[in-house]
Protein backbone atom coordinates (compact mmCIF):
# COMPACT_ATOMS: atom_id res chain seq x y z
CA UNK A 1 0.00 0.00 0.00
CA UNK A 2 1.14 3.46 -0.61
CA UNK A 3 1.99 5.90 1.98
CA UNK A 4 -0.75 8.54 0.40
CA UNK A 5 -3.34 5.80 0.28
CA UNK A 6 -2.75 4.90 4.09
CA UNK A 7 -2.90 9.21 4.95
CA UNK A 8 -6.09 8.80 3.55
CA UNK A 9 -7.49 6.09 4.90
CA UNK A 10 -5.90 7.43 8.64
CA UNK A 11 -7.83 10.37 7.83
CA UNK A 12 -10.67 8.42 7.66
CA UNK A 13 -10.26 6.26 10.36
CA UNK A 14 -10.33 9.61 12.58
CA UNK A 15 -13.08 11.56 11.23
CA UNK A 16 -15.37 8.43 11.38
CA UNK A 17 -13.77 8.09 15.67
CA UNK A 18 -14.60 11.68 15.96
CA UNK A 19 -18.65 11.37 14.30
CA UNK A 20 -19.22 8.54 16.45
CA UNK A 21 -18.03 9.98 19.83
CA UNK A 22 -19.17 13.07 19.14
CA UNK A 23 -20.51 14.20 22.73
CA UNK A 24 -16.75 12.91 24.11
CA UNK A 25 -15.00 14.61 21.69
CA UNK A 26 -17.00 18.24 21.24
CA UNK A 27 -15.91 20.32 24.46
CA UNK A 28 -19.32 22.48 24.12
CA UNK A 29 -22.76 21.87 23.43
CA UNK A 30 -22.76 22.95 19.55
CA UNK A 31 -25.78 24.46 19.62
CA UNK A 32 -24.80 26.54 23.04
CA UNK A 33 -25.35 30.23 22.35
CA UNK A 34 -23.93 32.23 24.79
CA UNK A 35 -23.50 35.81 23.05
CA UNK A 36 -21.38 37.15 25.69
CA UNK A 37 -18.70 35.20 23.97
CA UNK A 38 -19.40 36.50 19.87
CA UNK A 39 -16.69 36.15 17.71
CA UNK A 40 -13.99 35.11 20.06
CA UNK A 41 -10.46 34.36 18.13
CA UNK A 42 -8.75 31.03 18.34
CA UNK A 43 -7.74 30.02 22.07
CA UNK A 44 -7.21 27.72 24.16
CA UNK A 45 -10.73 27.67 25.21
CA UNK A 46 -12.09 27.71 21.80
CA UNK A 47 -9.97 26.10 19.65
CA UNK A 48 -11.12 27.22 16.23
CA UNK A 49 -12.81 30.44 18.18
CA UNK A 50 -17.15 31.29 17.92
CA UNK A 51 -19.39 32.64 15.95
CA UNK A 52 -21.61 35.57 15.63
CA UNK A 53 -24.04 33.70 18.23
CA UNK A 54 -20.79 33.03 20.52
CA UNK A 55 -21.49 28.73 19.35
CA UNK A 56 -18.10 27.30 19.81
CA UNK A 57 -16.91 26.49 16.11
CA UNK A 58 -14.90 23.54 17.21
CA UNK A 59 -17.84 21.58 18.61
CA UNK A 60 -20.28 22.85 15.93
CA UNK A 61 -17.79 20.92 13.48
CA UNK A 62 -17.45 17.81 15.43
CA UNK A 63 -21.03 17.24 15.18
CA UNK A 64 -21.21 18.90 11.40
CA UNK A 65 -18.71 15.32 10.47
CA UNK A 66 -21.75 13.57 11.87
CA UNK A 67 -23.73 14.55 8.98
CA UNK A 68 -21.27 14.93 6.38
CA UNK A 69 -20.03 10.91 6.95
CA UNK A 70 -23.55 9.91 7.13
CA UNK A 71 -25.12 11.69 3.79
CA UNK A 72 -22.19 10.79 1.83
CA UNK A 73 -22.13 6.94 3.18
CA UNK A 74 -25.93 6.72 2.73
CA UNK A 75 -26.05 8.64 -0.46
CA UNK A 76 -23.29 7.19 -2.19
CA UNK A 77 -24.64 3.41 -0.70
CA UNK A 78 -28.39 4.51 -2.42
CA UNK A 79 -27.00 5.69 -5.80
CA UNK A 80 -24.33 2.42 -5.77
CA UNK A 81 -27.88 -0.04 -5.16
CA UNK A 82 -29.41 1.94 -7.67
CA UNK A 83 -26.19 1.77 -10.20
CA UNK A 84 -25.68 -1.82 -9.89
CA UNK A 85 -29.78 -2.88 -10.11
CA UNK A 86 -29.37 -0.84 -13.34
CA UNK A 87 -26.46 -1.63 -14.70
CA UNK A 88 -26.51 -5.52 -14.52
CA UNK A 89 -30.27 -5.86 -16.13
CA UNK A 90 -28.88 -3.82 -18.55
CA UNK A 91 -25.66 -5.71 -19.65
CA UNK A 92 -27.14 -9.23 -19.25
CA UNK A 93 -30.22 -8.59 -20.75
CA UNK A 94 -29.03 -6.02 -23.96
CA UNK A 95 -31.23 -5.42 -26.60
CA UNK A 96 -34.74 -3.16 -26.01
CA UNK A 97 -34.23 -3.01 -21.92
CA UNK A 98 -30.49 -2.65 -22.27
CA UNK A 99 -31.31 0.29 -24.48
CA UNK A 100 -34.06 1.83 -22.95
CA UNK A 101 -32.13 1.84 -19.33
CA UNK A 102 -29.25 3.24 -20.93
CA UNK A 103 -30.99 6.39 -23.05
CA UNK A 104 -32.39 6.94 -19.19
CA UNK A 105 -29.31 7.67 -18.29
CA UNK A 106 -27.61 9.66 -20.79
CA UNK A 107 -30.80 11.82 -20.38
CA UNK A 108 -30.36 11.93 -16.53
CA UNK A 109 -26.66 12.87 -17.46
CA UNK A 110 -28.19 15.71 -19.43
CA UNK A 111 -29.00 17.47 -16.64
CA UNK A 112 -26.43 19.79 -14.59
CA UNK A 113 -26.70 18.28 -11.46
CA UNK A 114 -27.55 21.30 -9.10
CA UNK A 115 -30.40 22.21 -11.13
CA UNK A 116 -31.86 19.01 -10.82
CA UNK A 117 -31.16 18.79 -6.98
CA UNK A 118 -32.45 22.16 -6.52
CA UNK A 119 -35.60 21.68 -8.30
CA UNK A 120 -36.64 18.47 -6.06
CA UNK A 121 -35.41 20.48 -2.84
CA UNK A 122 -38.19 23.41 -4.61
CA UNK A 123 -40.97 20.55 -4.56
CA UNK A 124 -40.36 17.69 -1.11
CA UNK A 125 -38.22 20.40 0.92
CA UNK A 126 -34.73 20.63 2.36
CA UNK A 127 -33.93 18.20 5.46
CA UNK A 128 -31.33 15.90 6.03
CA UNK A 129 -32.94 12.72 4.97
CA UNK A 130 -34.91 14.52 1.74
CA UNK A 131 -30.91 15.63 0.99
CA UNK A 132 -29.57 12.01 1.09
CA UNK A 133 -32.27 10.57 -0.93
CA UNK A 134 -31.61 13.08 -3.64
CA UNK A 135 -28.16 12.76 -4.19
CA UNK A 136 -28.71 9.87 -4.41
CA UNK A 137 -31.18 9.42 -6.99
CA UNK A 138 -28.68 11.80 -8.96
CA UNK A 139 -25.97 10.01 -9.02
CA UNK A 140 -25.78 6.62 -9.86
CA UNK A 141 -25.40 6.88 -13.51
CA UNK A 142 -21.47 6.32 -13.41
CA UNK A 143 -22.13 3.67 -11.46
CA UNK A 144 -24.60 2.13 -13.80
CA UNK A 145 -22.13 2.58 -16.68
CA UNK A 146 -19.45 1.09 -15.26
CA UNK A 147 -21.24 -2.43 -14.18
CA UNK A 148 -23.14 -2.67 -17.36
CA UNK A 149 -19.68 -2.83 -19.70
CA UNK A 150 -17.87 -5.27 -16.86
CA UNK A 151 -21.37 -7.43 -16.89
CA UNK A 152 -20.62 -7.41 -21.16
CA UNK A 153 -17.75 -8.56 -21.03
CA UNK A 154 -18.50 -11.04 -18.16
CA UNK A 155 -22.02 -12.62 -19.34
CA UNK A 156 -19.74 -14.80 -22.37
CA UNK A 157 -17.37 -16.03 -20.12
CA UNK A 158 -17.09 -19.76 -19.93
CA UNK A 159 -18.03 -20.35 -16.20
CA UNK A 160 -21.34 -17.93 -16.84
CA UNK A 161 -22.19 -20.58 -19.98
CA UNK A 162 -21.59 -23.23 -17.05
CA UNK A 163 -23.35 -22.01 -14.52
CA UNK A 164 -26.35 -21.69 -17.17
CA UNK A 165 -25.87 -25.52 -18.82
CA UNK A 166 -25.92 -26.34 -14.65
CA UNK A 167 -29.42 -24.81 -14.62
CA UNK A 168 -28.96 -21.52 -12.98
CA UNK A 169 -31.39 -19.09 -13.37
CA UNK A 170 -30.88 -15.46 -14.72
CA UNK A 171 -31.53 -13.57 -11.25
CA UNK A 172 -29.04 -16.56 -9.74
CA UNK A 173 -25.76 -15.92 -12.67
CA UNK A 174 -26.61 -12.21 -12.10
CA UNK A 175 -26.19 -12.07 -8.42
CA UNK A 176 -23.86 -14.69 -7.81
CA UNK A 177 -21.48 -14.55 -10.49
CA UNK A 178 -21.35 -10.94 -12.60
CA UNK A 179 -22.03 -8.80 -9.79
CA UNK A 180 -19.21 -10.08 -7.47
CA UNK A 181 -17.06 -10.55 -10.50
CA UNK A 182 -17.54 -6.84 -11.88
CA UNK A 183 -17.99 -5.43 -8.42
CA UNK A 184 -13.80 -3.71 -8.55
CA UNK A 185 -14.48 -0.47 -10.16
CA UNK A 186 -18.00 0.04 -8.43
CA UNK A 187 -16.16 -0.49 -5.35
CA UNK A 188 -13.99 2.85 -6.54
CA UNK A 189 -16.31 4.98 -7.74
CA UNK A 190 -18.08 4.49 -4.17
CA UNK A 191 -15.17 5.62 -2.36
CA UNK A 192 -14.88 8.64 -5.07
CA UNK A 193 -18.76 8.87 -4.84
CA UNK A 194 -18.34 9.51 -0.75
CA UNK A 195 -16.12 12.50 -1.92
CA UNK A 196 -18.28 14.27 -4.42
CA UNK A 197 -21.58 13.29 -2.08
CA UNK A 198 -20.23 15.49 0.49
CA UNK A 199 -18.94 18.71 -1.72
CA UNK A 200 -22.48 18.78 -3.13
CA UNK A 201 -23.64 18.52 0.28
CA UNK A 202 -21.80 21.44 1.47
CA UNK A 203 -22.82 23.36 -1.19
CA UNK A 204 -26.58 22.16 -1.19
CA UNK A 205 -26.07 23.61 3.21
CA UNK A 206 -24.14 26.57 1.91
CA UNK A 207 -27.14 28.07 -0.29
CA UNK A 208 -29.48 27.08 2.48
CA UNK A 209 -31.04 24.54 0.68
CA UNK A 210 -29.57 21.84 2.27
CA UNK A 211 -29.60 20.31 5.79
CA UNK A 212 -30.84 23.42 7.58
CA UNK A 213 -30.07 25.15 10.82
CA UNK A 214 -29.44 24.36 13.81
CA UNK A 215 -28.64 21.07 13.07
CA UNK A 216 -24.49 21.94 12.06
CA UNK A 217 -22.98 20.94 8.42
CA UNK A 218 -19.87 22.33 7.56
CA UNK A 219 -21.90 23.84 4.33
CA UNK A 220 -24.13 25.90 6.82
CA UNK A 221 -21.50 26.95 8.87
CA UNK A 222 -20.16 28.57 5.93
CA UNK A 223 -23.00 29.84 4.76
CA UNK A 224 -23.28 31.60 8.37
CA UNK A 225 -20.19 32.36 8.35
CA UNK A 226 -19.84 34.25 5.39
CA UNK A 227 -22.25 37.51 6.78
CA UNK A 228 -18.75 37.77 9.10
CA UNK A 229 -15.96 36.52 7.15
CA UNK A 230 -15.25 40.15 7.29
CA UNK A 231 -14.96 40.58 11.10
CA UNK A 232 -13.52 37.00 11.46
CA UNK A 233 -11.88 34.80 9.31
CA UNK A 234 -11.90 31.90 11.85
CA UNK A 235 -15.75 31.40 10.90
CA UNK A 236 -15.00 30.41 7.38
CA UNK A 237 -11.28 28.70 7.73
CA UNK A 238 -11.96 25.95 9.17
CA UNK A 239 -14.93 24.44 8.53
CA UNK A 240 -13.48 24.87 4.74
CA UNK A 241 -10.47 23.07 5.67
CA UNK A 242 -12.49 20.41 6.99
CA UNK A 243 -14.27 19.40 3.72
CA UNK A 244 -10.84 20.16 1.82
CA UNK A 245 -9.48 17.16 4.23
CA UNK A 246 -11.76 15.01 4.28
CA UNK A 247 -12.21 14.76 0.65
CA UNK A 248 -8.93 14.43 -0.09
CA UNK A 249 -8.64 11.83 2.00
CA UNK A 250 -12.05 9.87 0.16
CA UNK A 251 -9.88 10.88 -3.05
CA UNK A 252 -6.36 9.39 -1.92
CA UNK A 253 -8.38 6.16 -0.23
CA UNK A 254 -10.08 5.68 -4.19
CA UNK A 255 -6.60 6.36 -5.69
CA UNK A 256 -5.11 3.55 -3.49
CA UNK A 257 -8.00 1.17 -4.23
CA UNK A 258 -8.17 1.57 -7.84
CA UNK A 259 -4.28 0.83 -8.22
CA UNK A 260 -4.93 -1.93 -5.18
CA UNK A 261 -7.96 -3.87 -7.85
CA UNK A 262 -5.69 -3.04 -11.17
CA UNK A 263 -2.27 -5.25 -10.75
CA UNK A 264 -1.41 -4.47 -14.04
CA UNK A 265 -1.48 -0.56 -14.16
CA UNK A 266 1.53 0.63 -13.22
CA UNK A 267 1.45 4.17 -11.88
CA UNK A 268 2.35 6.44 -14.90
CA UNK B 1 -20.24 17.33 -42.00
CA UNK B 2 -23.30 18.68 -42.40
CA UNK B 3 -24.73 14.79 -42.60
CA UNK B 4 -23.29 14.41 -39.66
CA UNK B 5 -24.92 17.03 -37.93
CA UNK B 6 -28.55 16.95 -39.27
CA UNK B 7 -27.74 12.80 -37.83
CA UNK B 8 -26.83 14.16 -34.43
CA UNK B 9 -29.41 17.02 -34.08
CA UNK B 10 -32.57 13.97 -35.11
CA UNK B 11 -30.46 11.94 -32.17
CA UNK B 12 -31.54 14.87 -29.76
CA UNK B 13 -35.54 14.28 -30.03
CA UNK B 14 -35.91 11.12 -27.74
CA UNK B 15 -33.62 12.97 -25.23
CA UNK B 16 -35.71 16.15 -25.49
CA UNK B 17 -38.55 14.07 -24.85
CA UNK B 18 -36.70 12.41 -21.86
CA UNK B 19 -36.10 15.66 -20.33
CA UNK B 20 -39.44 16.91 -20.20
CA UNK B 21 -40.55 13.48 -19.33
CA UNK B 22 -38.13 13.65 -16.19
CA UNK B 23 -38.89 17.74 -15.54
CA UNK B 24 -42.92 16.66 -15.23
CA UNK B 25 -41.93 13.48 -12.85
CA UNK B 26 -39.93 16.14 -10.96
CA UNK B 27 -42.91 18.41 -10.19
CA UNK B 28 -45.19 15.66 -8.99
CA UNK B 29 -42.82 14.38 -6.65
CA UNK B 30 -44.81 15.21 -4.17
CA UNK B 31 -47.36 13.82 -2.25
CA UNK B 32 -50.36 14.46 -3.68
CA UNK B 33 -51.30 17.60 -5.99
CA UNK B 34 -48.52 20.07 -5.86
CA UNK B 35 -50.44 22.55 -5.21
CA UNK B 36 -51.27 20.89 -2.10
CA UNK B 37 -48.10 21.54 -0.96
CA UNK B 38 -47.43 24.69 -2.69
CA UNK B 39 -50.91 26.63 -1.30
CA UNK B 40 -52.33 24.68 2.28
CA UNK B 41 -48.60 24.38 3.49
CA UNK B 42 -47.16 27.63 2.03
CA UNK B 43 -48.78 30.97 2.99
CA UNK B 44 -46.72 32.57 0.72
CA UNK B 45 -48.76 31.09 -2.45
CA UNK B 46 -52.05 32.85 -2.84
CA UNK B 47 -55.17 31.37 -4.08
CA UNK B 48 -54.48 32.90 -7.59
CA UNK B 49 -50.88 30.79 -7.84
CA UNK B 50 -52.80 27.61 -6.80
CA UNK B 51 -55.63 27.79 -9.73
CA UNK B 52 -52.89 28.54 -12.27
CA UNK B 53 -51.01 25.57 -11.17
CA UNK B 54 -54.07 23.53 -11.42
CA UNK B 55 -54.51 24.64 -15.07
CA UNK B 56 -50.60 24.85 -16.34
CA UNK B 57 -50.48 21.41 -15.16
CA UNK B 58 -54.08 20.18 -15.07
CA UNK B 59 -54.22 18.43 -12.34
CA UNK B 60 -57.43 16.73 -11.49
CA UNK B 61 -57.03 14.76 -15.38
CA UNK B 62 -55.02 11.75 -15.62
CA UNK B 63 -51.35 12.09 -15.77
CA UNK B 64 -50.65 11.36 -19.10
CA UNK B 65 -53.17 13.77 -20.14
CA UNK B 66 -51.57 16.41 -17.93
CA UNK B 67 -47.98 15.63 -19.04
CA UNK B 68 -49.38 15.82 -22.98
CA UNK B 69 -51.21 19.04 -22.44
CA UNK B 70 -47.96 20.45 -20.08
CA UNK B 71 -45.59 19.31 -23.21
CA UNK B 72 -47.92 20.89 -25.86
CA UNK B 73 -47.10 24.58 -23.87
CA UNK B 74 -43.63 24.03 -23.27
CA UNK B 75 -43.09 23.17 -27.39
CA UNK B 76 -43.93 26.95 -27.49
CA UNK B 77 -41.76 27.78 -24.46
CA UNK B 78 -44.52 28.60 -22.24
CA UNK B 79 -43.88 27.66 -18.97
CA UNK B 80 -46.77 29.36 -17.20
CA UNK B 81 -45.69 32.61 -14.83
CA UNK B 82 -43.67 33.23 -12.47
CA UNK B 83 -45.42 33.42 -8.69
CA UNK B 84 -43.46 36.35 -7.29
CA UNK B 85 -44.06 39.04 -9.94
CA UNK B 86 -46.22 37.29 -12.75
CA UNK B 87 -43.83 37.43 -15.45
CA UNK B 88 -43.98 34.65 -17.93
CA UNK B 89 -40.84 32.12 -16.34
CA UNK B 90 -38.94 32.04 -19.66
CA UNK B 91 -39.17 35.64 -19.99
CA UNK B 92 -37.19 35.44 -16.35
CA UNK B 93 -35.06 32.53 -17.68
CA UNK B 94 -33.77 33.82 -20.46
CA UNK B 95 -33.16 37.82 -19.42
CA UNK B 96 -30.95 36.08 -16.75
CA UNK B 97 -29.35 32.95 -19.34
CA UNK B 98 -26.49 35.56 -21.21
CA UNK B 99 -24.20 36.02 -18.50
CA UNK B 100 -24.27 32.52 -17.14
CA UNK B 101 -23.50 31.44 -20.39
CA UNK B 102 -20.82 34.26 -20.87
CA UNK B 103 -19.27 33.05 -17.37
CA UNK B 104 -19.22 29.58 -18.53
CA UNK B 105 -18.10 29.99 -22.46
CA UNK B 106 -14.75 32.06 -20.33
CA UNK B 107 -14.14 29.64 -17.97
CA UNK B 108 -14.04 26.91 -21.04
CA UNK B 109 -11.75 29.29 -22.89
CA UNK B 110 -9.59 29.36 -19.69
CA UNK B 111 -9.48 25.79 -19.13
CA UNK B 112 -8.43 25.34 -21.89
CA UNK B 113 -5.50 27.02 -22.49
CA UNK B 114 -4.67 26.74 -18.74
CA UNK B 115 -5.16 22.97 -18.37
CA UNK B 116 -3.72 21.91 -21.37
CA UNK B 117 -0.61 23.19 -21.37
CA UNK B 118 -0.28 22.48 -17.57
CA UNK B 119 -0.97 18.42 -18.70
CA UNK B 120 1.28 18.56 -21.92
CA UNK B 121 3.90 19.42 -19.51
CA UNK B 122 3.45 17.12 -17.01
CA UNK B 123 3.03 14.50 -19.08
CA UNK B 124 6.63 15.29 -20.89
CA UNK B 125 8.54 15.83 -17.84
CA UNK B 126 6.88 13.12 -15.77
CA UNK B 127 8.38 12.66 -12.22
CA UNK B 128 9.86 16.26 -12.64
CA UNK B 129 9.63 18.50 -9.56
CA UNK B 130 7.00 20.33 -11.67
CA UNK B 131 4.95 17.40 -12.64
CA UNK B 132 4.91 16.77 -8.87
CA UNK B 133 4.11 20.28 -7.68
CA UNK B 134 1.13 20.15 -10.28
CA UNK B 135 -0.18 17.19 -9.04
CA UNK B 136 -0.66 18.06 -5.39
CA UNK B 137 -2.66 21.71 -7.05
CA UNK B 138 -4.54 19.26 -9.17
CA UNK B 139 -5.35 17.16 -5.95
CA UNK B 140 -5.74 19.73 -3.64
CA UNK B 141 -8.24 22.00 -6.05
CA UNK B 142 -9.82 18.78 -6.57
CA UNK B 143 -10.97 18.63 -3.05
CA UNK B 144 -11.62 22.21 -2.15
CA UNK B 145 -14.99 23.45 -2.11
CA UNK B 146 -15.50 25.76 -4.98
CA UNK B 147 -17.99 28.24 -2.89
CA UNK B 148 -14.80 28.01 -0.43
CA UNK B 149 -12.31 29.18 -2.53
CA UNK B 150 -15.14 31.59 -4.04
CA UNK B 151 -14.73 33.06 -0.30
CA UNK B 152 -11.17 33.47 0.51
CA UNK B 153 -10.83 34.83 -2.69
CA UNK B 154 -13.06 37.04 -2.19
CA UNK B 155 -11.93 38.57 1.10
CA UNK B 156 -8.40 38.28 0.45
CA UNK B 157 -8.09 39.59 -3.04
CA UNK B 158 -11.16 41.97 -3.13
CA UNK B 159 -11.65 43.17 0.62
CA UNK B 160 -7.78 43.21 1.79
CA UNK B 161 -5.81 43.89 -1.21
CA UNK B 162 -8.93 45.47 -2.97
CA UNK B 163 -7.77 44.44 -6.35
CA UNK B 164 -10.90 43.44 -7.99
CA UNK B 165 -14.58 43.69 -7.01
CA UNK B 166 -16.70 41.26 -4.96
CA UNK B 167 -19.90 41.39 -6.09
CA UNK B 168 -22.54 41.99 -9.20
CA UNK B 169 -21.24 42.34 -12.69
CA UNK B 170 -20.97 46.64 -13.17
CA UNK B 171 -20.17 49.25 -11.05
CA UNK B 172 -23.07 51.67 -9.72
CA UNK B 173 -21.93 54.16 -11.77
CA UNK B 174 -21.71 51.99 -15.19
CA UNK B 175 -24.08 53.90 -17.67
CA UNK B 176 -21.48 57.05 -17.76
CA UNK B 177 -18.70 54.75 -18.97
CA UNK B 178 -17.08 54.66 -22.60
CA UNK B 179 -18.17 50.95 -24.68
CA UNK B 180 -14.38 50.25 -23.76
CA UNK B 181 -14.80 51.38 -20.36
CA UNK B 182 -18.23 49.40 -20.30
CA UNK B 183 -16.66 46.21 -21.28
CA UNK B 184 -13.73 46.61 -18.74
CA UNK B 185 -15.54 47.16 -16.33
CA UNK B 186 -17.67 43.87 -16.55
CA UNK B 187 -14.11 42.82 -16.99
CA UNK B 188 -12.59 43.56 -13.96
CA UNK B 189 -15.91 42.23 -11.62
CA UNK B 190 -15.71 38.79 -13.98
CA UNK B 191 -11.97 38.06 -13.18
CA UNK B 192 -12.41 36.00 -9.58
CA UNK B 193 -16.29 34.33 -10.66
CA UNK B 194 -14.58 32.76 -14.19
CA UNK B 195 -11.33 32.13 -12.22
CA UNK B 196 -13.49 30.09 -9.18
CA UNK B 197 -15.76 28.61 -11.62
CA UNK B 198 -12.73 26.74 -13.88
CA UNK B 199 -10.26 26.17 -10.94
CA UNK B 200 -12.35 22.49 -10.07
CA UNK B 201 -12.83 21.55 -14.06
CA UNK B 202 -9.17 22.95 -14.87
CA UNK B 203 -7.78 20.74 -12.42
CA UNK B 204 -9.54 17.54 -13.88
CA UNK B 205 -8.94 18.59 -17.14
CA UNK B 206 -4.97 19.12 -16.87
CA UNK B 207 -4.83 15.58 -15.37
CA UNK B 208 -6.90 13.85 -18.37
CA UNK B 209 -4.83 16.00 -20.51
CA UNK B 210 -1.55 14.46 -18.58
CA UNK B 211 -2.76 11.07 -19.01
CA UNK B 212 -3.85 11.54 -23.06
CA UNK B 213 -0.76 12.82 -23.77
CA UNK B 214 1.25 10.14 -21.79
CA UNK B 215 -0.55 7.27 -24.10
CA UNK B 216 0.07 9.10 -27.23
CA UNK B 217 3.72 9.66 -26.38
CA UNK B 218 4.06 5.74 -25.78
CA UNK B 219 2.85 5.07 -29.78
CA UNK B 220 4.97 3.46 -32.37
CA UNK B 221 3.99 6.61 -34.71
CA UNK B 222 6.15 8.96 -32.02
CA UNK B 223 8.78 6.77 -31.82
CA UNK B 224 8.95 6.27 -35.34
CA UNK B 225 9.12 10.62 -35.50
CA UNK B 226 11.63 10.28 -32.99
CA UNK B 227 14.17 7.80 -34.86
CA UNK B 228 13.81 9.89 -38.10
CA UNK B 229 15.38 12.69 -36.02
CA UNK B 230 12.54 15.23 -35.83
CA UNK B 231 12.98 18.05 -33.40
CA UNK B 232 11.41 17.65 -29.89
CA UNK B 233 8.91 20.65 -30.47
CA UNK B 234 7.83 19.34 -33.48
CA UNK B 235 6.85 15.79 -32.33
CA UNK B 236 5.06 17.03 -29.24
CA UNK B 237 2.81 19.89 -30.65
CA UNK B 238 2.99 18.21 -33.88
CA UNK B 239 2.48 15.00 -33.88
CA UNK B 240 1.27 14.10 -30.43
CA UNK B 241 -0.66 16.62 -29.48
CA UNK B 242 -3.26 16.59 -32.31
CA UNK B 243 -4.37 12.91 -31.12
CA UNK B 244 -4.01 13.70 -27.24
CA UNK B 245 -6.91 16.37 -27.80
CA UNK B 246 -9.04 14.19 -29.03
CA UNK B 247 -10.56 12.60 -25.84
CA UNK B 248 -10.14 16.50 -24.19
CA UNK B 249 -12.49 17.70 -26.38
CA UNK B 250 -15.29 14.68 -25.24
CA UNK B 251 -14.18 15.18 -21.92
CA UNK B 252 -14.63 19.48 -22.01
CA UNK B 253 -18.23 18.71 -23.57
CA UNK B 254 -19.13 16.54 -20.81
CA UNK B 255 -17.69 19.21 -18.19
CA UNK B 256 -20.59 21.43 -19.33
CA UNK B 257 -23.35 20.08 -17.24
CA UNK B 258 -20.91 20.29 -13.50
CA UNK B 259 -20.04 24.02 -14.73
CA UNK B 260 -23.63 25.03 -15.42
CA UNK B 261 -23.83 23.34 -11.81
CA UNK B 262 -21.41 25.66 -10.08
CA UNK B 263 -23.24 28.46 -11.82
CA UNK B 264 -25.75 28.37 -9.15
CA UNK B 265 -23.17 28.40 -6.47
CA UNK B 266 -20.84 31.35 -7.87
CA UNK B 267 -23.80 33.33 -8.99
CA UNK B 268 -24.99 33.52 -5.32
CA UNK B 269 -21.28 33.76 -3.96
CA UNK B 270 -20.68 36.45 -6.17
CA UNK B 271 -24.01 37.89 -6.46
CA UNK B 272 -24.41 37.78 -10.31
CA UNK B 273 -27.79 37.89 -11.60
CA UNK B 274 -27.66 34.63 -13.68
CA UNK B 275 -29.86 31.98 -14.09
CA UNK B 276 -28.67 29.79 -11.17
CA UNK B 277 -28.96 32.63 -8.61
CA UNK B 278 -32.37 33.17 -10.04
CA UNK B 279 -32.75 29.29 -9.49
CA UNK B 280 -32.04 29.65 -6.15
CA UNK B 281 -33.99 32.61 -5.40
CA UNK B 282 -37.39 30.43 -6.99
CA UNK B 283 -36.58 27.58 -4.81
CA UNK B 284 -36.61 29.74 -1.63
CA UNK B 285 -39.66 31.27 -2.91
CA UNK B 286 -41.37 28.29 -3.79
CA UNK B 287 -41.34 29.75 -7.20
CA UNK B 288 -42.46 26.29 -9.03
CA UNK B 289 -42.88 27.33 -12.92
CA UNK B 290 -39.86 29.23 -13.10
CA UNK B 291 -38.20 26.31 -11.10
CA UNK B 292 -39.56 24.23 -14.29
CA UNK B 293 -38.14 26.41 -16.79
CA UNK B 294 -34.54 26.37 -15.26
CA UNK B 295 -34.38 22.89 -14.94
CA UNK B 296 -35.68 22.28 -18.62
CA UNK B 297 -33.41 25.03 -20.09
CA UNK B 298 -30.48 24.07 -17.73
CA UNK B 299 -30.80 20.70 -19.45
CA UNK B 300 -31.20 22.26 -22.52
CA UNK B 301 -27.93 24.49 -22.36
CA UNK B 302 -26.04 20.97 -21.57
CA UNK B 303 -27.35 19.32 -25.15
CA UNK B 304 -26.15 22.22 -27.17
CA UNK B 305 -22.79 21.97 -25.62
CA UNK B 306 -22.60 18.49 -26.31
CA UNK B 307 -23.56 18.77 -29.88
CA UNK B 308 -21.05 21.72 -30.14
CA UNK B 309 -18.38 19.18 -28.57
CA UNK B 310 -19.28 16.39 -30.55
CA UNK B 311 -18.93 18.71 -33.94
CA UNK B 312 -16.27 19.43 -32.74
CA UNK B 313 -14.72 16.52 -32.28
CA UNK B 314 -15.68 15.08 -35.83
CA UNK B 315 -14.01 18.49 -36.91
CA UNK B 316 -11.18 16.63 -35.52
CA UNK B 317 -11.06 13.47 -36.12
CA UNK B 318 -12.61 12.48 -40.29
CA UNK B 319 -13.26 8.82 -38.99
CA UNK B 320 -16.60 9.61 -36.94
CA UNK B 321 -17.79 12.14 -40.16
CA UNK B 322 -17.05 9.15 -42.20
CA UNK B 323 -17.49 6.21 -40.26
CA UNK B 324 -20.41 3.93 -39.17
Amino acid sequence: MNRLTLFGAGIILILALVAIFAPFVAPYDPGAIDVEDALLRPQASHLFGTDLLGRDIFSRMVYASRIALSIGIIAVGIATLLGIMLGSIAGYFGGKIDSVIMRFTDIMLCFPSFFLMLSVVAIVGPSIFNIMIIIGLTSWMGVARLLRAEVLSLKTREFVLASRALGAGDFYIIVRHLIPNGIGPVLVSFVFGIAGAILTEAGLSFLGLGVQPPHPSWGNILMEGKAVMGVGWWVIVFPGIAILVTVLAFNLLGEGVRDALNPRLRRR
Amino acid sequence: MLRYITKRILQLIPVLIGITIISFIVIHLAPGKPTDMASQLNPKVSQEAREQLEKIYGLDKPIYIQYISWIKKVATFDFGRSFVDGRPAIKKILERMPITVLINVLSIILIFFVAIPLGIKSAVRRGSVFDKTSTVFVFIMFAAPGFWLALLLMSFFGVKLGWVPVSGIASLDFENFSILGKILNVGHHLILPVLVASLGSLAGISRYMRQSMLNVIHQDYIRTAWAKGLGEKDILYKHALKNALLPIITIIGLSIPGLLSGSVIFETVFNIPGMGRLMVEAVFSRDYNVVMCGLVISALLTLLGNLIADVAYSYADPRIRYGR
